[in-house]
């Protein structure tokens, strides 16, 4: 087979964040009782979209675990250390990593079973933390948040009005929410205002990766 | 209304765009027909059932997977939804 095409990988040093200007640190809305909610940005994140051909699902979701180590299957996401991974179509996954060479290792674990696009440069990570969490996103999403129905680990996609957003639980009060990187700011400011009478925290980003 | 599609679960309609008939009244004629009234029945004309209608439906807003749904046009109950996949579509 020929060498497949790698994408070039995310370049943290030099990226530039679509909302920094609008992730000022600090506490806002009502804190009676204190910020109840955390928001910040995953930046750099590499973010790749991972397209089985039909009949090729398992193939597939057995080459993602051996590129990246998550116990993927057809029917189950996951959350793991290093990385992330959520079926958001049939047969298709959204994997998520900070490591910068993801794309590469997907393309060559996958072969010729499935594509894998880089949308590290199209996507932004948002994460949402606290014990109203569910209370914001249950605002701005149509979906059911109970962990019953919405468990950890599990990922799906959504919308809220124009914007596509795809929102995995992390853990019981942590989700991550991907959106366009063109409607991020927008996006963000809903987040923020949905936030409002909870009282919201914005967490300064590190190098990389924002802490929660 | 509320469709359930058949890889995300039941979402709100305004996630899903409608797509058409997914049963025709008159067949697509061959593409290289020249049969006009055979092309005006195809495009234009439609059972338009008081009850069960089968339709294509794409869940635009989520998965992005087109559908087959089986909608009372009179209450909008929905009986059937099913991937609408390549096979069947032709
Ligand atoms: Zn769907």
């Amino acid at each position: 087979m020929a060498e497949p095409f790698i994408s070039t990988p995310v370049m943290a040093a030099t990226a530039q964040s679509p909302i920094a200007d609008a992730l000022l640190p600090g506490e806002y809305g009502n804190l009676a009782i204190g910020a109840q909610v955390a928001l910040s940005e995953r930046f750099g994140l590499a973010i790749c979209d991972v397209c089985a051909w039909p009949g090729l699902e398992t193939k597939t979701a057995n080459a993602i675990k051996r590129a990246t180590g998550l116990a993927v299957t057809k029917r189950r996401d996951a959350v793991g250390e290093a990385a992330q991974g959520f079926q958001h179509a049939p047969g298709r996954w959204t994997v998520i990593a900070e490591d910068p060479s993801l794309a590469e290792r997907l393309t060559r674990a996958v072969s010729a079973n499935a594509t894998v696009v880089d949308l590290a440069h199209g996507r932004t990570c948002l994460r949402i933390a606290g014990e109203a969490g569910t209370s914001v996103l249950a605002k701005l999403f149509a979906i059911d948040f109970a962990e019953k129905a919405f468990p950890v680990a599990k990922g799906l996609a959504t919308s809220h009005h124009a914007v596509l957003a795809q929102i995995q639980r992390v853990d019981a009060q942590t989700f991550d929410l991907l959106v366009f990187r063109s409607y991020a700011r927008t996006f963000f400011h809903a987040l923020t205002r949905a936030s409002e009478e909870f009282g919201y925290r914005i967490v300064p980003p590190r190098a990389g990766e924002p802490e929660t | 209304m509320i469709i359930p599609c058949p890889f995300c679960g039941p979402r709100d309609l305004a996630e899903f765009t409608y797509h058409g008939d997914a049963a025709r009244a008159a067949a697509r004629p061959a593409h290289g027909s020249t049969d006009q009234e055979a092309w005006d029945r195809h495009v234009y004309d439609r059972r338009n059932p008081a009850g069960s209608h089968a339709e294509i439906w794409q869940h635009a807003g989520g998965c992005r997977s087109h559908l087959r749904v089986v909608r009372d046009t009179r209450t909008h109950e929905i009986t059937e939804t099913t991937l609408y996949a390549p096979e069947v579509s032709q």
